[in-house]
């Protein structure tokens, strides 16, 4: 039996910037479905994730995670290519472990792209670092939305977020909402977050150089969404998340 | 090579250029001079293309060619190299990535093959060595964290590999200590005293003078050339300083 589930609303915070009515359409198909993964305590795992979509162009993807006592997972994903995209992650992480988010969201036109993770940190002395950076165009909607929850007596967390938009053009929005619950008092959870332009001098310089302004801008925006890649240890598939990020930059730009 | 006519620029309905003459010819080393403010940084950024900057009246001929209808990269492709006063920072662009990608950008605008991995890291350990740049700077994010005098090093490692026709430099001096002001000098000139070539060297200091040995000194001062002489001027005008000269002019 599986009971049907109610369509999100705005009031439902994980859902706040969702594209609803591109949703309703697929809801049916795609509500509860999550995949599950776990870790075994001691081991380590990783996975790169990168949004499809065709027809309708919504892509919903939900992982549930599980890490055991000082596991470790590596998430690396892109959120693009969809009208709306969407990565929710859920990961409970045992004493010890270790959970390693990298996304990118990049987007144009009035596409919907978000990453939406909920980060629980039950037992003590588990880490947990997300780096999130958004490239977004006319009038893309990129949001980022990073819950950490520390339970009581699980000390010595050390959680931290960094995410950075990047707008290519002014009507472009990002949003990035990081969202704390710590009931334990000896808690390390940094965030920053960040929306810019690119800078004017440092394009001008790279044309100073002989680089055409589409180039430049190319150049300076793999630099800024590297950071969302460099956690990814096996070369092969950091080089082909990071070549599949750049020729969707190629198509945005 | 260079010649510059009435040039007359505003930035923010500021006239900051007020009817500027200037003509380089292939072979010569202009030097121009100027009290802080005269305008010597605009007409550098003016001539290199950047935004912000209306030229109100004149005119500037490159090779002939109408160049402020060019792009700042185009003019960097016709050969045209700006050394800046203040190097920008790139955080996350390699300098070696930055100027395999600027170099290949302008051989491929000028119809010239590309140049590939091997042969553009020769080329710049090449010229990286020639400035005394410790070669693993290369690897580095462009001028970032790089200290003052690194930076202006780095200008010239970035000159030597794009070779370029026509030099406009602003006080790549200034921030040297004197032993890398010599090897910076000694760089433009093994780099740019070609016949076929030309260098406009803007400084405050004649040490630089030494070394890169100007055929022309001008003096700058609010918007326009007031003096032009031989290398002996820059001379004078360490004596006398600005203001004298420019009463005198
Ligand atoms: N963006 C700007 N907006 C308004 N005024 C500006 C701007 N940039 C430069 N100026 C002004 O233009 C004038 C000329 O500046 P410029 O940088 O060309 O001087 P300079 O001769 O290079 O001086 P220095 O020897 O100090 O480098 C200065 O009075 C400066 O304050
Ligand atoms: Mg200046």
């Amino acid at each position: 039996m599986t009971e049907t589930l109610q369509l999100p609303t705005r009031r439902d915070e994980a859902w706040r910037y969702a594209d609803l009515d591109a949703l309703a359409p697929v809801w049916p198909d795609i509500a509860g479905k999550r995949e599950e993964i776990l870790v075994s305590a001691g081991e380590s795992a990783s996975r790169q994730l990168i949004l499809e979509a065709s027809d309708p162009n919504v892509a919903v993807e939900t992982l549930a995670i599980r890490l055991e006592k000082n596991a470790r997972f590596a998430l690396h994903c892109l959120a693009i290519g969809a009208d709306y995209g969407r990565i929710a992650v859920e990961v409970t992480l045992a004493k010890g472990a270790h959970f390693e988010l990298g996304g990118a969201i990049l987007g144009t036109g009035d596409q919907t792209l978000e990453i939406v993770t909920d980060v629980r940190h039950i037992e003590p002395g588990g880490t947990s670092n997300q780096v999130v950076r958004s490239v977004l165009g006319e009038t893309a909607t990129g949001s980022f939305l990073g819950k950490v929850s520390v339970a009581r007596d699980a000390q010595k967390i050390d959680a931290s977020q960094s995410v950075k938009a990047m707008l290519l053009d002014r009507t472009a929005t990002a949003n990035a909402k990081p969202e704390l619950e710590i009931f334990a008092d000896d808690v390390k959870c940094a965030h920053g977050a960040t929306v810019g332009e690119l800078d004017k001098q440092a394009l001008f310089y790279l044309a100073s150089r002989g680089i055409p302004p589409a180039e430049a801008r190319r150049l300076m925006l793999q630099a800024f969404i590297a950071d969302a890649f460099v956690s990814l240890e096996d070369e092969a598939a950091h080089d082909a998340i990071e070549a599949k990020a750049l020729a969707v930059l190629e198509a945005i730009t | 090579m260079l010649k510059i006519d009435n040039l007359h620029a505003e930035i923010g309905g500021t006239e900051i250029l007020k009817g500027l003459s200037l003509e380089i010819a292939a072979g010569e080393i202009h030097a121009i001079m100027g009290p802080n403010g005269a305008g010597k940084s605009t007409l550098a950024y003016v001539l290199g293309g950047r935004d912000g900057y209306e030229v109100t009246q004149g005119s500037a001929t490159y090779d002939g060619e109408d160049l402020l209808d060019m792009d700042p990269h185009e003019r960097a492709a016709a050969g045209l190299f700006l050394g800046f006063q203040y190097p920008v920072e790139i955080p996350g662009v390699s300098n070696v990535q930055f100027l395999r990608t600027a170099l290949n950008a302008q051989r491929k605008a000028r119809g010239q093959e590309e140049l590939s991995g091997g042969d553009f890291l020769k080329l710049a350990r090449e010229q990286a060595s020639a400035l005394k740049m410790n070669a693993e700077m290369l690897k580095r994010a462009v001028n970032v964290g790089f200290s003052g005098g690194e930076k202006k090093r780095n200008e010239m490692v970035q000159m030597g590999i794009i070779d370029p026709k026509l030099a406009i430099l602003d006080e790549t001096d200034s921030g040297l200590d004197i032993d890398a002001l010599r090897t910076v000098g000694e760089g433009i000139n093994t780099i740019m005293r070609k016949p076929e070539k030309a260098v406009l060297l803007i400084t405050h200091y004649q040490r630089l003078l030494d070394v890169v040995k100007p055929d022309y000194v001008h003096v700058l001062v609010d918007g326009r050339i007031v003096r032009t002489g031989g290398a002996d001027l820059a001379h004078q005008l360490e004596e006398q300083g600005y203001e004298a000269i420019a009463e005198a002019a």
